[in-house]
């Protein structure tokens, strides 16, 4: 090991994290590749190796032949300090090398809070920050991920964004990053030809012009690009890469356990939920292959724990024959199954119990909304009843403690609405009372406020964000009416929500701020202990942005939107009427039940959707 | 009781002792072999490391206690291909010796000097070492407290290699056992000039009582 990192780890916490070396990890010889990857997370180790994508991508890439795939992580603070002492540039974990050695450097990116340990990252790898001021084919740096629908904040310092899913996309990149380094081609021209693959996105191929108010008002596409980038998905679940042999940590991380992905896209349509569009359409695994991969990943990396994983897999169409197989091959060898996003209506107390064979887990719900009418204008269909009866079920069964998720500021959100929560949170109080099976035991109730962030690609992405001092009372009022004994409130930072909402929807005005803001020692903004507002408010200052631009503001519904140039295959004016509908507090029906015509049918090859 | 003896070196040293128990529970699921597990709310696989291993330090004398139910076994080379790289299962067998038997180690510092060995080191560390009181600070719960550790130290040598120097000490392992790494304290302490750049640990073998090597 480098002598160095040796006499620095000892002083930094969870050094396990810097070293690598884990089973399941891929090493190859540096010298008979001709593609290396430096895959990089923007946090730390244990968030990054329980992000899946980045599972599958690690696995597509060091399947190909030639190419060396190695991860690279955020350094936590202490460990920064002491790699920034020590001389010690960021490295990839499985070699140890620079990330200055890479050929590609690639980010996956799910949350708008870690853009500034993106450039964070690359400043520590001594990589130059613009895209401009790299010039060789050499250090390319290519981004991805959830939230990459909408990348100008990031334009100025990433070559080229993956729009959608990545599986079939990568190697088609990286085969073709490798011919240009065969034949010695520029950086431009590797660029003019990348962006003709599907799902490319290279934004320096699109002049955006702004007028005096910082008002978008022109698109310029340069000759040979594309004039609209829609993002790639895998047609067929079955037979894609799912990497049931992947890397098994040797320390605890956020998701320790193994990972199933039961199927992508979530046939709701909540109008809140950026996820719930962009993933669309809605595509399943058989239970039969699930059931396979489940023992391949359970007997490779020995967890004792697994997840069937979706965004809402209580909607997976045959739910009872996987978890009943599952469940059949986990109770004897001790393995608990774990199904995270379970809605309350269709939470059938077999399933409950059965669950509960090798270990009982907690009880969430996210009713999102207090009221009936404002859960319909935001298509959360749950009703009150289906709550209060899967938590009757549940506290009879011995459960005594349930965390309830709703968010705050949504669209037509009044005081009545958040009163609503207050009335449900005592309601299941009640509930309990009469229906726990031990009441000495007693019960507490977690409620959790978020503050709402208007995602672009969702029906909400023209809507005003309320201001902070607006979702603070809100969050005030709420207190002061719930009742307090069993409950523990808490609610998310304002602060940090608006950031979010600013840069969610930003345009490539905002890479001036992060620069600033990164310049000002912001990284881990995510981390409340380094979350430094009021660096932030000094880097919009300076760069004479108004954050009130992109949050209070609200767009127009004609006004010309940052992320235009890319589309998910849902329409925009599909958009607009769920919008319309949101206001009267109308519901839409799932995709099972009836088609709503967003478009993301499209992207299917023969147009019809397996909802 | 069952007992597994393996090394820990190279990147595995960073691992905690906690996980270090984790991997090893999730290293016999791996190897196909079920350990045995408690009845009760949350089924645990009973697995113990005896004596936790500071992180960052290396031991080639491990001990892992388990229990499997009666019918099964596990071989090294078994559990070896399942394990990542710096963990190395060596011995598994059964043993009647219980853990409070496990009272003296052996272990080595390799201390670096970026300057070369200090003139007079050895001599120096020589005579602290033979000292009748090492005092050091301990964190306790009440707070920073002296503590004597040279009773705890049995014996000790001291070699130079190249520009290294070497102590082999044979410590106490248990109740209460001394970290090797606090010599390091005591030379800061006592001998402030002699204090090295940086240290490396090692557990070599530990013994019963009668210095018989524990299994």
């Amino acid at each position: 090991m480098n002598n160095k990192l040796e006499r620095i780890l000892p002083n930094v916490q969870k050094p396990a994290r810097y070293v690598g070396g884990e089973y399941g990890q891929t090493v190859k010889d540096k010298a008979s590749v001709d593609l290396r990857v430096a895959f990089c997370f923007p946090d730390t180790y244990e968030i990054g190796m329980s992000n899946l994508g980045m599972r599958i991508l690690y696995a597509v890439m060091n399947q190909m032949d030639g190419v060396w795939c190695e991860r690279v992580f955020a350094p936590w603070a202490d460990m920064e300090e002491a790699m920034i002492q020590n001389d010690i540039p960021l490295y990839a974990l499985e070699s140890g090398d620079p990330i200055s050695d890479f050929d590609m450097i690639a980010f996956t990116i799910g949350y708008e809070m870690s853009y500034t340990n993106v450039l964070n990252m690359l400043r520590l790898g001594n990589i130059p920050l613009h895209a401009s001021e790299r010039k060789g084919l050499s250090q390319m740096v290519f981004a991805g991920g959830a939230c990459m629908y909408n990348p100008e904040p990031l334009a100025d310092f990433v070559d080229f964004f993956c729009i959608g899913e990545g599986e079939e996309m990568t190697p088609e990149i990286l085969n073709l990053y490798r011919k240009a380094k065969r034949e010695g081609w520029t950086k431009d021209a590797f660029l003019c030809e990348v962006c003709k693959i599907e799902g490319v996105y290279v934004p320096s191929l699109y002049e955006h012009i702004y007028g005096d108010q910082g008002e978008l008002l022109e698109i310029r596409v340069k000759e040979g690009a594309p004039k609209q980038i829609r993002k790639r998905i895998i047609q067929n679940l079955d037979t894609a890469l799912y990497p049931t042999e992947g890397i098994v940590p040797n320390l605890e991380i956020v998701h320790d356990r193994s990972n199933l992905e039961v199927m992508r896209g979530c046939i709701r349509g909540c109008r809140f939920c950026q996820a719930g569009f962009t993933y669309r359409p809605v595509r399943p695994r058989s239970p039969k292959l699930l059931q396979k991969q489940a023992v391949e990943a359970l007997e490779f990396s020995g967890c004792h724990e697994i997840t069937l994983s979706s965004l809402s897999t209580s909607d997976y169409y045959a739910l009872e024959e996987l978890a009943g197989g599952m469940l059949d091959y986990c109770t004897p060898r001790k393995i608990s199954l774990s199904l995270p996003s379970l809605r309350a209506d269709n939470f059938s107390r077999e399933l409950m119990l059965k669950l509960q064979q090798v270990k009982k887990s907690g009880l969430t719900f996210a009713p999102e909304a207090g009221t009936q009418r404002l859960r319909d204008a935001i298509n959360k269909n749950v009703t009150e009843e289906e709550i209060l009866h899967t938590c009757a079920i549940a506290f009879s069964g011995g459960w005594n403690s349930v965390k309830l998720y709703f968010m705050l500021g949504l669209p037509t959100e009044t005081d009545e609405d958040v009163l609503g929560i207050a009335d449900l949170v005592y309601k299941i109080y009640q509930t309990w009372r009469e229906n726990a099976s031990n009441k000495k035991r007693g019960v507490r109730i977690h409620v959790a406020t978020a503050f709402f962030v208007p995602k672009p690609f969702t029906p909400f992405q023209w809507e005003k964000q309320i201001t902070p001092e607006e979702y603070l009372r809100r969050t005030k009022l709420l207190k002061a009416n719930m009742p307090a004994k069993f409950v523990e409130y808490k609610y998310h930072e304002a602060d940090l929500s608006r950031l979010e909402a600013v840069l969610a929807r930003g345009d490539r005005r905002l890479g001036a701020v992060l620069e600033e803001a990164v310049n000002r020692g912001c990284r881990l903004d995510a981390w409340d202990e380094y979350f430094n507002y009021s660096a932030w408010c000094e880097a919009f200052d300076c760069c004479k942005i108004d954050p009130d631009h992109y949050t209070v503001r609200g767009f127009e519904e004609g006004e010309l939107l940052p992320w235009q140039t890319i589309s998910d295959g849902v329409s925009t004016a599909f958009l607009s009427r769920e919008r319309k509908k949101a206001y009267a507090s109308e519901t839409t029906a799932d995709c099972r039940s009836q088609c709503a015509g967003c478009g993301a049918n499209c992207l299917l090859e023969g147009g019809k959707c397996n909802a | 009781m069952r007992r597994m003896r393996f090394q820990k070196t190279g990147k595995a040293v960073w691992m905690s002792h906690l996980d270090t128990m984790r991997l090893m529970q999730r290293a016999f699921r791996r190897a196909g072999v079920l350990l045995h597990h408690s009845q009760g709310y949350t089924p645990h696989a009973y697995v113990s490391l005896p004596i936790p291993l500071s992180v960052g330090m290396e031991s080639l004398c491990e001990i892992l206690e388990y229990e499997l139910d009666a019918e099964l076994t596990i071989t090294p080379e078994q559990i070896n291909k399942v394990l990542p790289e710096g963990i190395l299962v060596t011995d598994v067998y059964e043993s009647d010796v219980k853990t409070k038997h496990l009272c003296l180690m052996d272990a080595e510092l390799l201390l670096f000097y970026d300057q070369g060995i200090p003139e007079g080191c050895v001599e120096m560390i020589e005579a602290l070492l033979s000292r009748e009181e090492l005092l050091i600070e301990k964190r306790t719960k009440r707070g920073p407290e002296e503590a004597d550790i040279r009773p705890l130290l049995k014996s000790y040598r001291l070699e130079r290699s190249g520009e290294q120097l070497r102590i082999f000490c044979t410590v106490c392992a248990q109740n209460p056992s001394l970290n090797p790494m606090l010599l390091i304290q005591a030379i800061e302490r006592y001998a402030a000039s002699c204090k090295p750049d940086h240290c490396r640990c090692r557990r070599l073998e530990i013994y019963d009582e009668n210095g018989k090597v524990f299994r």
